[in-house]
């Protein structure tokens, strides 16, 4: 069973969000990790590229299917995990760790408070699966 | 919305207490992994991995013109099949097309084994009972699949470890040769088949026996290595070999000139279904063909994935995938008969984008002998 990190929020769309002020770091989930399996690619925007909650913020790769990751809030892209290019499979290891994804200037910092707490989100994957 | 409940096999509470994650795969409640799948391929290819291949469909065809009508309803040359030999080969349709592809097995003169594709194994039946009726034969055609449990067990320590809890000697059964024998005390028909392009057995069961036949694989493996596999390495594995999938690689449209399956075709022995149909094809050409390709830019052309050729639609892919083998992004496709050459240059449509691939000679993989 996986543990799920209480200071950060989470979607139903299985990305976390840790907030600090109005920066905030995106990765996916230990469960969305663990659905895709082995991760072969990972597709970020660019830093300066504007994002929207509840679009599409790049993607994921595994060897099995491709998947879309969507914004979980809004804002600019300062910073992006370059790690990632060399070595997706660091998302299969420490996906809410080492393998965040993006770094983000919240345009929105209220929204969120429409995510899911650990608790809630743990409660919508046990239900899930 | 009212549903079909999924249809599980003997093992499906062994795969759910292990942890194994499930998939609808076709209607049938399976484990497509186990530890992962790129962990489930390199194990298969290193040292041994054990499959619930339990939903394949088993047909039966007995009596005095069992082997009329097999001959009659398959491609590959059945009065070869010597008792205790195996043969791939095609279910086709008189127009060329695939009903589906299938194992025949040869038990006796009056005894056809076949081992057909789950989501296919009724209209299989149904298909080859019709054919029984046209043309008269003397012959019961059987729809064996619940009696069966078919377990395959894959890897270059496969020989090994079965061998530990069966008395049949292994190493005498020839690759697509088969023996009625016993796995763990449990009578089984031990095949020397398998969809991994690797060495291996493919055992069938009684199925209330197969988590008793499941669980002594397992430790009789355990000095090996061995893991459970799921369905996703049980798809790289047959793709690094090139092996066809139905509904990809062949269907209804598709027939086994086009699906570079020729040499499952024996015309010179005989009136076949799909015969006159396939000869007109290979006497005006064939207008597209099967080919391996490897992607050259960054990207994986998947199943479905759209192919173009000078800026115009060439065909497509029909699997796709990261070959955890051979360390390339690989697949099958279509293409139109004059760019099937190897070194052939083509685009594949990734997400919107025309991504580089070309034309490889195939399998990927072969085992070292």
């Amino acid at each position: 069973m996986s543990t799920y990190p209480e200071h950060f929020v989470y979607t139903k769309e299985h990305e976390w969000v840790n907030a600090a002020g109005d920066t905030a770091t995106v990765g996916i989930t230990d469960h969305a990790q663990h659905e895709l399996g082995d991760i072969v690619y990972v597709d970020l925007p660019k830093v300066g590229a504007h994002i929207e909650q509840g679009k599409t913020l790049g993607s994921v790769e595994s060897v099995k299917a491709v998947s879309d990751i969507y914004a979980p809030i809004s804002g600019e892209v300062t910073e992006i995990n370059e790690t990632l290019t060399a070595a997706p499979e660091k998302l299969n290891e420490d996906p809410h760790g080492i393998a965040w994804l993006v770094k983000v200037k919240m345009s929105a910092p209220d929204e969120i408070k429409k995510l899911l707490s650990a608790a809630d989100y743990q409660t919508y994957v046990g239900a899930e699966s | 919305m009212a549903e079909t409940p999924l249809k599980r096999t003997p093992l499906n509470a062994v795969h759910r207490a292990s942890g194994a994650k499930m998939v609808d795969f076709g209607g049938w409640d399976m484990p497509v992994q186990y530890s992962g799948l790129v962990d489930e391929h390199h194990t298969v290819r290193r040292a041994v991995g054990l499959f619930d291949v339990s939903h394949m469909g088993e047909i039966e065809i007995h009596g005095p013109d069992a082997q009329k009508l097999t001959e009659y309803v398959t491609t590959n040359n059945v009065a070869k099949l010597k008792h205790g030999q195996a043969h791939y080969s095609g279910l086709l349709y008189e127009h060329g097309g695939f009903v589906d592809d299938i194992l025949v097995h040869k038990v006796a003169d009056d005894f056809y084994f076949i081992c057909v594709n789950a989501s296919n194994q009724e209209k299989d039946f149904e298909h080859i009972v019709a054919a029984q009726q046209a043309k008269g034969f003397d012959a019961v055609v059987d729809f064996a699949s619940d009696r069966y449990a078919q377990i395959a067990v894959q890897g270059p320590r496969a020989l090994q470890t079965l061998q530990k809890i069966t008395p049949n000697e292994l190493s005498g059964i020839k690759y697509y040769w088969f023996e009625e024998g016993s796995v763990a005390g449990i009578p089984a028909r031990i095949a020397h088949t398998g969809y991994t392009g690797e060495d291996g057995f493919e055992i069938y069961v009684e199925p209330t026996q197969a988590p008793h036949v499941w669980q002594a694989l397992l430790l009789a493996g355990a000095e090996f290595g061995i893991k459970p596999c799921g369905l996703g390495a049980r798809n790289t594995l047959r793709l690094e070999a090139k092996m066809a999938l139905y509904g990809h690689e062949i269907h209804a449209s598709l027939t086994p000139l086009e699906a570079d399956l020729g040499w499952i075709v024996k015309f010179d022995k005989g009136d076949f279904q799909g015969r006159d149909a396939l000869l007109k094809q290979r006497d005006s050409g064939l207008t597209r063909k099967l080919v391996g390709f490897e992607m050259i830019g960054r990207g994986i052309g998947r199943d479905g994935y759209e192919i173009s050729s000078d800026g115009a639609p060439a065909g497509w892919v029909t699997s796709g995938s990261p070959g955890p083998t051979v360390g390339k992004n690989i697949g099958l496709c279509y293409l139109p008969i004059h760019k099937t050459q190897i070194g052939q240059q083509f685009q594949v449509t990734v997400r919107e984008q025309a991504v580089d691939a070309v034309v490889v000679p195939t399998p990927f993989y072969k085992r070292p002998k």
